[in-house]
């Protein structure tokens, strides 16, 4: 085989390599996705943040808007300080509210924010105020156990006033 | 007392084969800049190594991303979860399967060949007669193939992920028919560029140094007969399989331990 085929030989293999990796990074991983573009950061502190993980999903209205970005305890206030990077494109309300949720029975937790009604919007750095912490299933069963046990009989009722 | 002396013997012949294996690798890397002067030479061997080594690669990596796509989903419908399944067969190919099976293949693959190659130049004095000739073979002919090792695995291993993920696929979504969207975005945001793909693509380049290392010097080191290629060949699969599932564990440790 000539000098110059197995040139283009070897070219062609190093070029189907590098269509691999832009496959990987495109099509099978988050490269060009949420994290990379255009974003500001907020933070919000939570009595609780549960399983939260960086990297996980925030979303509004079950729509994909950013990521949390550094989860640390803040000394001060003993509360988690959730960081959280939104796209540029969504702009929220500077009222907005942030939950820890939980997408479906067992599945990873999220950050949904709701927006507020306030004409100013949340600029890059803003604290979210107002937080719901994640919900403990120990803390909830605890709930219920002495929702129980003070009012036998209304235990149901309790139970649904303290699991929200 | 005797005991002790014969462990202490084993360990000591041990390090001294390490260090032997050292000093050679650093000698080769001192040959490189003089071998990248002889470009064609490296393409030669990206081309015998890689290109060569491309077939046997990517039928594995079909066949694993089939088998894998298969059994998880099996596992995954009774929880409901079959969308996941790419996800998992994604991870699990670019962070560990895909450089450890592609490092092992490559080691059966070329790295028995680099050592019969340059074992039996070696039984016929042809890296003497080299030298003889102000010829250096370090640059000559053992640098070239490591360059070429170095270059072709990690993009033999991310062919060998990028085809399993196809595999997943064509098993998942057109055979099973889970929701291609599912199985894709899933995916996406469960699989970090950097994180994942990127460390598994240092994993294959660290496998692909081993690998070529202990091949070459397995053939430089064998002894000038038949039977000593034989086994010098047989000890290069050993060897680098050993190598690499233990090194997998370290670096596996280190690049994953944090969620």
């Amino acid at each position: 085989m000539g000098k110059r085929n197995i040139e283009i030989l070897v070219g062609l293999f190093v070029l189907l390599g590098m269509l691999g990796l832009v496959f990987l990074a495109l099509q099978a991983a988050n490269l060009g996705r949420v994290g990379g573009g255009d974003t500001y950061k907020v933070q919000a502190r939570f009595d609780n943040i549960g399983g939260l993980k960086q990297r996980a999903p925030v979303r509004s209205a079950g729509v994909l808007v950013g990521r949390v970005t550094g989860i640390a305890l803040d000394t001060q206030t003993y509360q988690g300080l959730v960081t959280m990077e939104i796209e540029r494109a969504f702009q929220f309300p500077k009222d907005s509210s942030a939950k820890i949720l939980t997408a479906g029975v067992l599945g990873d937790q999220y950050v949904g924010l709701e927006p507020g009604g306030d004409d100013a919007n949340l600029a890059p750095g803003d604290t979210i105020a107002q937080t719901q912490s994640a919900v403990v299933l120990e803390n909830l069963i605890g709930q219920f156990m002495t929702g129980r046990a003070d009012a036998a009989g209304a235990a149901p009722a309790s139970a649904a006033e303290t699991g929200k | 007392m005797e005991p002790l002396a014969r462990l202490g013997a084993i360990a000591l012949e041990q390090f001294r084969g390490w260090g032997h294996a050292a000093f050679f690798f650093l000698q080769m890397l001192r040959a490189v800049p003089a071998s990248l002067r002889r470009f064609d030479l490296v393409v030669a061997q990206v081309h015998a190594i890689g290109n060569r080594s491309l077939v046997i690669i990517l039928a594995s990596g079909l066949a694993v991303g089939f088998v894998l796509a298969l059994q998880m989903y099996y596992a995954l419908v009774t929880y409901g979860a079959a969308e996941n399944l790419g996800l998992i067969v994604n991870l699990s190919l670019v962070r560990e399967l895909g450089p450890v099976v592609a490092a092992l293949l490559f080691a059966g693959r070329a790295g028995t060949s680099l050592t019969a190659e340059i074992g039996l130049m070696k039984a016929g004095e042809q890296l003497a007669a080299m030298e003889l000739m102000a010829v250096d073979p370090k640059s000559r002919v053992l640098a070239p193939r490591l360059i070429g090792g170095i270059v072709s695995m990690p993009i033999l291993a991310i062919l060998f992920s990028a085809v399993g993920i196809l595999g997943a696929w064509v098993v998942a979504v057109l055979l099973i028919g889970v929701d291609a969207g599912n199985f894709w975005s899933i995916m996406q945001t469960g699989v970090d560029v950097w994180r994942d793909v990127g460390n598994g693509v240092v994993k294959a380049a660290v496998f692909g140094v081993l690998c070529t290392v202990v091949a070459l010097y397995q053939g430089h080191e064998t002894e000038a007969t038949p039977e000593g290629v034989a086994y010098a060949t047989t000890r290069t699969v050993v060897i680098s399989s050993l190598w690499v599932l233990g090194m997998d564990f370290i670096l596996t440790a280190l690049m994953f331990s944090t969620p």
